[in-house]
């Protein structure tokens, strides 16, 4: 009982502290309200003065308000190629333009505009897409590149046309049209993600009327070099928003000018190689990494893109079967077949399971766990040591050399050569091939018995077949560090940048990504080899009376993949054909070019592959016998200061 | 059959406050209107507010069910959660408008400060809950320590506009906790007498707002720009404003930001001192309503959380309607109801949801 009572007593005393709570509760939400109403009343006496006392003054402000900034475009870098030759630059042309929101009939105005300059359908389609797309206050252009007669024919009916006027505007121009297209990449209109990336680097002011981009190769991937910095122009304008008068002007700086590796003259020697035969090449400099020739066959026009592509012509290089949109180089791959040898074999030398005097007697064929890997050549090549084998290019050698030193080591030695992995050279959305280990076996495949690692699939990476694939640009790399004696240079496209702003050019300096460190005796016997491929081997006749010495080794792969295109179902039978491949450096010591030569479909490496090869390492000799400039001078004497260093 | 339909309209209206929905209808409709307008020459943004608004009445309905005394459990779980978020934030958040305000998840990107704006008051009114009718000075003291956390970490982004948000809400519930007035004052001054301290602090484009509001003429094309021209938009809109769409200050685009911060502008250069002397109305009589809701609220909790977001909402429309018009400096603060931006709308509505769950649970209660 006296316990009840306590509690009664302590609950009471709970409930007076609560209620002298809620009491000074009450009175602050009171002093609160006294807040808000004194908030709001000041901000109302704000709006009385703003709008009821100086509402004179302002609305006059706003009449006179007619002040307005305009961009100023500013011209896109140029981009030039190592010896100087233009390779993408702009050039000014009068367009006729209409803002939509400003002309009362569309229709009607188009059909008068026509009786003064000419209008094809597809300016008009051109024309209308661009207004679906675009704000009704843009500008967008009726007919681009107006005659002077025509302008003048305009100019004097302007009157007559509201909202349609003359306008200059910057255009791009490769003058080497469909030459390295995928290295140099196009322009075209800013979209949804453009603006996305641009606002996330913090460009937004600076792209401030900027109507295009760079979409793909290196106008993408140098985008922010080439663009330059934006002037504003302080103009007056009228009622309708026209500029009457300009009152100041920040001027735009020009983009940055791009110096690339490329030597355009070699790369249409390429291209002209391959003539309408799809694949790849790539030929760097092993020395620095500096790419030299980058093709990816079939191109596309880079002009079609000047002034936004037509629908016809978009629709009609996505859909053709050549699929000439995919840069080969950086998004096919390919298993590179018996051009995989040469690292095969110097892998067993590094390892020790080889040596250049081993030898064994091929039958034609290797037998493990019951499954028997044949040599092409049915009755086998008899006795066979390592040069042999690369010049004869021998299968059984290397089925016997991959069992022995297993798929781990395999991997190891080939991932550090690049194989597998993206090689980061400076343009945008490279592939990473495929280096297979039983590891990725067992995350690629989710049933049991295809996630084994079988020793077959070993036995078949050791000649480059099975699931192996790699970009030609990482197989070019390879070449490059077996040419450059271990030491690996990252590729890239991008010799100097002129910093117009600052007024400077600066070189970007070649990185060394990791030496190998692999034995020189090591190297030169598979160099050696190389070299016997293009004097006795199988590309003796591709290079028959060649005035350079030079290393090389064919190959055929049988299956490829070309990721995310369908491209399979449509060419099925002339896919079934081999892929023919080669690789090279020349000359045979100190290399200043390695290649890799890669033509789909076209059978034998030695037949298609390595003549095509031979003439683009024939121009690139020749042009530096002959070199009329001082340009590949200063170069090769840069080059024997940095041997001599 | 008979039974189904008053069994669906309980559903969706028995956590509903009828007078609190009557007051938000016509803000909405004058905000989509307004975005409107503000976006009628560029891509019109008024369907995304609306499908914005939408999602955040679904939201508020969902709140609106969750009673107070469950919402407490979650009060310091989603308070410490925001403030790891916000940690996380500072080391590896994503810069947009070289301010760190984002998280990226992968798959999407997350404003954590937005979390704190209603985790932090409901973190506190949950702290002085726990300490009810014995709450001393050090629990204050504590509690000031809890607000700082969130404060200085989105300060630090920076998001003056957000931090100042929350840095309120903790304020207020601090405030109705019943915080002594010697300190209130002593706070206030030592506030004022700290200022040259802050000033150093602050970062050079915050220090250029504060100098352009008393001169904006010294930048007119830079960042005083903003004030000269929503002020101009303001004072030209006059007694009745120029109409729907016939904004010359916005729709010959001088008015920046239009659709989201300096939509007030936009709104009285439309609708004159009819048109802002309403909206406040509107606002005044949200605020009302849900002072109202507070006062009579069951529990110590609900009372400090509800009059933590009632202030919360006069906060918003004062800073805004205040830096728009040129009182106040440029910070990023949304206008309630009218600015456009999915993810401070679903705010807005989730705090409107948690006044619904007050007013609703106690009325059952009662029952």
């Amino acid at each position: 009982m006296r316990q009840f009572i306590a509690q009664r007593l302590l609950s009471r005393r709970l409930t007076n502290i609560q209620n002298a709570e809620i009491d000074r509760f009450r009175f602050r939400v009171k002093c609160a309200t006294a807040f808000v109403l004194l908030g709001f009343a000041l901000l109302l006496s704000r709006l009385v003065y703003l709008q009821i006392a100086r509402n004179d003054y302002y609305s006059t402000r706003a009449e006179d308000n007619r002040i307005s900034l305009i961009p100023i475009l500013p011209s896109r870098g140029t981009i030039l190629d190592r010896n100087g030759e233009v390779l993408a630059r702009n050039y000014s042309a009068f367009t006729l333009e209409i803002t939509p929101a400003l002309v009362e009939n569309l229709e009607e105005t188009i059909a008068e505009l026509e009786k003064l300059v000419e209008i094809q359908p597809k300016d008009k389609r051109r024309f209308q897409r661009l207004v679906n797309e675009g704000r009704p206050f843009d500008s967008q252009p009726i007919r681009i590149r107006l005659t002077d007669e025509e302008i003048a024919l305009f100019t004097v009916n302007r009157y007559r046309f509201h909202g349609v006027e003359v306008k200059a505007r910057l255009f791009r121009h490769y003058p080497f049209g469909a030459t390295a297209s995928h290295v140099l990449g196009y322009l075209n209109r800013v979209n949804k993600a453009d603006l996305e990336m641009i606002d996330e680097k913090e460009q937004s002011a600076n792209y401030k009327g900027t109507s295009h981009i760079g979409k793909t190769g290196i106008e993408k991937a140098y985008e922010f070099h080439l663009h330059g910095e934006t002037g504003y122009e302080e103009v007056e304008i009228d009622a309708n928003g026209h500029p009457v008068r300009r009152l100041s002007s920040t001027p735009p700086v020009a983009g940055n000018d791009l110096t690339l590796t490329l030597d355009i003259r070699l790369q249409e020697v390429a291209e002209k190689a391959f003539g309408k035969r799809r694949g790849a090449l790539v030929a760097i400099d092993p020395s620095t990494g500096e790419v030299l020739a980058f093709v990816s066959m079939p191109t596309f026009d880079l002009n079609l893109f000047d002034d936004g592509i037509s629908q016809e012509n978009w629709d009609r290089l996505n859909n053709s079967p050549d699929r000439p949109m995919i840069n080969r180089v950086l998004n096919a791959t390919y298993p590179p077949g018996s051009t995989f040898k040469p690292f095969m074999a110097l892998a067993g030398l590094e390892s020790g399971k080889r040596t250049p005097e081993y030898s064994f007697h091929d039958t034609g064929s290797f037998t493990i766990a019951g499954h028997t890997f044949r040599d092409q050549k049915k009755d086998g090549h008899g006795h066979v040591d390592l040069y042999k084998s690369i010049v004869q290019s021998c299968d059984t050698y290397y089925y016997i050399l991959a069992n022995e030193m297993g798929i781990d080591s395999i991997v190891r030695f080939m991932g550090r050569i690049g194989f597998g992995q993206r090689t980061g050279i400076d343009v945008e959305g490279e592939s990473e091939g495929l280096l297979p280990s039983p590891e990725w076996k067992r995350r690629r495949f989710r049933r049991y018995e295809l996630q084994r690692w079988f020793t077959g699939d070993t036995v078949s990476i050791g000649i480059g077949q099975g699931y192996n694939a790699y970009t030609p640009i990482q197989i070019a790399q390879a070449v490059a560090v077996l040419a450059n004696d271990g030491a690996l240079y990252r590729p890239r496209l991008v010799k100097d940048i002129s910093d117009n702003r600052a007024g400077v050019k600066k070189s970007v300096a070649p990185e060394l990504v990791r030496t190998m460190g692999w034995q020189q005796k090591n190297i030169d016997t598979v160099k050696r080899a190389m070299a016997g491929v293009n004097r006795e081997g199988t590309a003796a006749r591709a290079f028959l009376n060649a005035e350079y010495t030079s290393g090389g080794k064919t190959g055929t792969a049988q299956t490829f993949s070309l990721r995310g295109g369908d491209y399979r179902a449509s060419r099925l039978r002339e896919e079934l054909r081999d892929h023919a491949l080669y690789i090279a450096f020349a000359p045979e010591d100190k290399p200043r070019i390695a290649l890799a030569v890669l033509v789909e479909n076209s059978g034998f490496g030695g037949q298609s592959a390595a003549p095509l090869a031979r003439k683009v390492l024939d121009h690139f000799f020749s042009a530096r016998a002959d070199a009329p400039t001082a340009a590949p001078a200063v170069v090769s004497e840069t080059r024997a200061a940095r041997r001599g260093l | 059959m008979s039974s189904f339909l008053p069994r669906l309209r309980r559903l969706v209206f028995e956590h509903l406050d009828l007078p609190l929905l009557l007051i938000i209808v016509p803000l909405m409709a004058v905000g989509l209107l307004t975005v409107y307008s503000a976006t009628y020459d560029a891509n019109n943004r008024a369907f995304g507010q609306l499908v914005n608004m939408s999602v955040g009445i679904v939201v508020m309905w969902g709140v609106a069910r969750v009673h107070p005394q469950h919402l407490m459990r979650f009060a310091l779980p989603l308070y410490l959660v925001g403030v790891v978020l916000l940690t996380l934030v500072f080391f590896v958040g994503v810069r947009v408008n070289g301010a760190q305000r984002w998280l990226s998840l992968g798959f999407i990107r997350c404003q954590p400060s937005e979390l704190l704006k209603i985790a932090t008051p409901m973190a506190l009114a949950w702290y002085f809950q726990k300490y009810e009718t014995a709450i001393k000075i050090r629990h204050y003291a504590l509690a000031f320590l809890m607000l700082l956390a969130p404060f200085a970490l989105i300060a630090k982004q920076p998001d003056l506009g957000t931090s100042i948000l929350v840095g309120a809400a903790g304020v207020y519930v601090i405030f109705f906790a019943g915080l002594p007035w010697k300190f209130i004052a002593g706070t206030l001054v030592a506030a004022v007498a700290a200022s040259p301290f802050v000033w150093p602090l602050l970062h050079e484009f915050q220090r250029k707002r504060i100098l352009i509001l008393l001169d904006p003429t010294i930048d007119p094309f830079g960042a005083g720009y903003h004030i000269i021209q929503s002020t101009i938009a303001i004072g030209s809109g006059g007694g009745f404003g120029k109409g729907w769409l016939q904004g010359t200050q916005t729709h010959l685009e001088f008015i920046p930001e239009r659709h989201t911060d300096f939509i007030f502008a936009v709104f009285s250069e439309e609708y004159g001192f009819l048109g802002a002397g309403v909206l406040i109305l509107l606002y005044l009589l949200l605020i009302a309503r849900c002072l109202m809701i507070t006062i009579n609220a069951s529990t110590l909790f609900a009372r400090l959380l509800g009059g933590a977001i009632t202030l919360s909402f006069f906060t918003c429309a004062f800073v805004n309607i205040g830096m728009v018009s040129g009182v106040l400096p440029v910070v990023g603060v949304p206008l309630p109801f009218m600015s456009y931006g999915g993810t401070a709308l679903v705010t807005l509505f989730c705090s409107l949801g948690i006044m619904m769950s007050i007013q609703t649970h106690r009325m059952l209660l009662k029952k």
